[in-house]
């Protein structure tokens, strides 16, 4: 079923020569819809301001999105199998702040103070995972609280002090080298990469499609002789590891291990996976449709600031896009049913 | 383009059409919204630009901030852009802000710092990009991270209701509450301080507090201090739980009138509210409407309005001369009571009504 849900949304236009029904327009919008958006917003403040075209400034807008690109990541894992993530902003700055810490403070060596930083994040996750699986709690409640207690453990550990002067290796994804005139930032790079990566597990790996079969028919999955815990656990810490990933980013694009990081990343990030067409009911969506989904958010921020709007009104355009995405999915999974 | 496409294909039921047709109302009414955006647009390049980055758009300060700078851009002939973080500690979304400003060629930042360390280092970057980065209201630790800095001197307004809280409380034993920001957070330190320096240190007391302490100075007259975030609720809490402690208090001091909105609500509930003496400090409309109601006795009132016109005009000079400001400008502060007291420099609230803002 989650195989099949795939073929459909990769053959949208020579469906109809397997015999099937003409792909409904829902499931184009689905398809196509982010991107377009992407390429429509891209074109007007083209049209409106003579810097956002530029190499300089899209890679800026890139480097804007590199945090949240990553807790998204980890975030569409988690809501293909229909789960939903609220914890992930605190737990990247609960890493942030424990890599910064033990390598200013404590005079850990950075790689090491990194390694440790990450792995909190990791660990975040799989308390999530078991306690989704093991007790069998609804996602959302289960995250709410793992977003108060890393919230907690953040500001006393950090004893609500941002750290400052961190060592170079935390800060090595925020610096940059050039392609051409424009300078380009490593972080970019590595999100690029881990979309790269999670693309093929969920494409190409038995693994990724049983994710997208968890989301659709659980029920299935288990009876296939599948380890549904094992699975969701595996989720769940994997996603952990990316938020783990995104505290470096974090501490390198700001410079500082920061205890108030990420406090509204949970919703920017389940924004940017819902703009990119994935469904918030599970088993379907596409990690790159994400991607296109965190752009779409930066280059509005970017865009209406480059020709003097208020940032609220991109806040404004966040919401009727969402509500459109939304929109959209729910009629696409009426058609598919 | 997505109508287009539907009539091409047919409009597949009733469902999907209103669907469309909601969502062609939608971007009907965004049209509607933002046609302040379509006039202002494409900066020419010789255009003057001003940032203001301020930590959020909906804290009444901060409103009365950008209506002082939009006067003084509209004045000068310059075009203001604005942007904010979305809670007060927001440091990402104003690291955003400025680089968006700079690339949009702002020839000068405006910013009241969400975070004041771990904004430096993306400060650091636009000054380095040529970019006159002057902080309002708060400065940046270190300070000298920005160009200069206009700002309540807030050592100075916790001062001046320390002295009126003295004066006014005579012979009486001190019970002091005091409900504070954020720890960690300069102006909370400093007006904290400022008030036990204004109060006069107490008998057993080391030393008066100064601006140079960076954290709060312990006194033994203060019973309970809380951080209650300068938000009306979580202060009305603390003032409760303060009360729990200590039935005896007689002062409470306020880092602003949120607050002292909040600890007042407690006081009432208690039967308290005609025993104890609230002083506070901002100046803001409805916490001059309160001390004029007898509920907050004296307030020092500060003037971002003036602040951030100083800022603008700071960075129009910039622009054409290349002369920058340096250093701490103090924007001004005047003590607000209608029950003056003898030897202490006070306003009434009819002065602090018209110089109110919010």
């Amino acid at each position: 079923m989650g195989d099949a849900s795939i073929v459909a949304e990769r053959s949208a236009g020579p469906a109809t020569a397997e015999g099937r029904t003409p792909v409904s327009l829902a499931a184009l919008l689905a398809n196509l819809g982010p991107l377009l958006a992407l390429l429509l917003a891209m074109a007007f403040f083209a049209s409106r301001s003579d810097r956002f075209l530029t190499g300089a400034n899209l890679s800026l807008v890139i480097q804007q999105s590199m945090v949240v690109g990553v807790l998204a990541i980890g975030q569409t894992l988690i809501i293909l199998t229909a789960g939903i993530d609220l914890s992930c902003g605190a737990i990247m700055a609960l890493g942030g702040v424990v890599m910064a810490r033990l390598a200013v403070i404590n005079g850990v060596h950075p790689i090491l103070a990194i390694a440790l930083g990450v792995l909190t994040g990791a660990a975040f996750g799989a308390l999530n995972g078991v306690l989704v699986t093991n007790i069998q709690l609804p996602p959302f409640i289960v995250t709410l609280g793992t977003l108060n207690i890393a919230f907690a453990i953040t500001h006393i550990y950090s004893q609500n002090q941002t750290i400052t002067n961190v060592p170079a290796a935390l800060t090595f994804f925020g610096n940059t080298f050039r392609v051409g005139s424009t300078a380009i930032t490593y972080g970019t790079v590595l999100m690029f990469v881990l979309f790269g990566l999670t693309w093929f597990v969920l494409r190409y790996t038995a693994f990724g499609r049983h994710v997208y079969a968890v989301g659709n028919n659980p029920e299935a999955v288990r009876l296939a002789g599948i380890n549904i815990n094992l699975l969701l656990l595996l989720v769940y810490t994997a996603a952990g590891l990316l938020y783990g990933i995104a505290s470096l980013l974090s501490v390198a694009r700001t410079g500082v291990g920061d205890p108030n990081a990420g406090q509204t990343d949970n919703l920017a990030s389940i924004t940017a996976v819902v703009l990119g067409g994935t469904s918030l009911f599970g088993g379907r969506g596409k990690v790159l449709g994400t991607l296109v989904g965190v752009l779409i958010v930066g280059v509005f921020r970017n865009g209406l600031q480059l020709i003097g709007v208020e940032s609220v009104y991109q806040v404004l355009v966040t919401g009727i896009l969402v509500i459109l995405a939304v929109t959209v999915d729910q009629f696409a999974r009426r058609r598919q049913q | 383009m997505r109508r287009s496409l539907a009539t091409s294909q047919g409009l597949r039921g009733p469902n999907l059409g209103r669907v469309l047709l909601a969502l062609a109302l939608m971007v009907g009414v965004l049209a509607q919204l933002l046609p302040a955006a379509m006039q202002s647009v494409a900066a020419q390049d010789d255009e003057i630009i001003v940032g203001l980055i301020t930590k959020t758009e909906t804290n009444p300060f901060f409103v009365k901030m950008k209506e002082g700078a939009q006067q003084a851009a509209d004045a000068a002939g310059v075009k203001l852009m604005t942007a904010a973080g979305q809670f007060d500690a927001d440091n990402a979304s104003q690291v955003t802000a400025i680089e968006n400003m700079v690339t949009a060629g702002a020839k000068g930042i405006l910013i009241t710092p969400g975070d004041t360390k771990a904004i430096v280092p993306a400060i650091e970057k636009a000054r380095a990009a040529g970019v006159l980065v002057i902080a309002l209201d708060t400065p940046t630790e270190p300070m000298d991270a920005t160009d200069a800095l206009f700002a309540t001197d807030n050592f100075k307004a916790g001062l001046l209701i320390g002295e009126y809280a003295k004066a006014s409380m005579g012979d009486t034993v001190p019970v002091i509450a005091t409900i504070d920001g954020s720890t960690g957070v300069s102006v909370s330190v400093l007006r904290h301080n400022g008030f036990l320096a204004g109060f006069g240190p107490a008998a057993d007391a080391a030393a008066t507090p100064s601006a140079a302490d960076s954290v709060f100075v312990a006194d033994s007259r203060v019973v309970c201090s809380q951080d209650a975030d300068g938000d009306q609720a979580l202060s009305q809490t603390a003032m409760e739980n303060c009360l729990q402690k200590s039935g005896d208090i007689n002062l409470v001091y306020t880092i602003n009138e949120p607050a002292a909105r909040g600890a007042y609500t407690a006081l009432k509930a208690a039967g308290k509210e005609n025993d104890v003496l609230i002083v506070s400090i901002d100046g803001g409309c409805t916490g001059v409407e309160a001390v004029k109601d007898g509920q907050i006795a004296a307030t020092s009132q500060q003037y971002p309005l003036k602040m951030a016109q100083m800022g603008v005009d700071a960075v129009v000079k910039f622009a054409k001369t290349g002369e920058k400001p340096s250093g701490y400008t103090d924007t001004g502060v005047t003590l607000i009571t209608d029950k003056p007291m003898p030897g202490i420099d006070s306003k009434d609230t009819t002065f602090g009504l018209e110089n109110c803002w919010g």
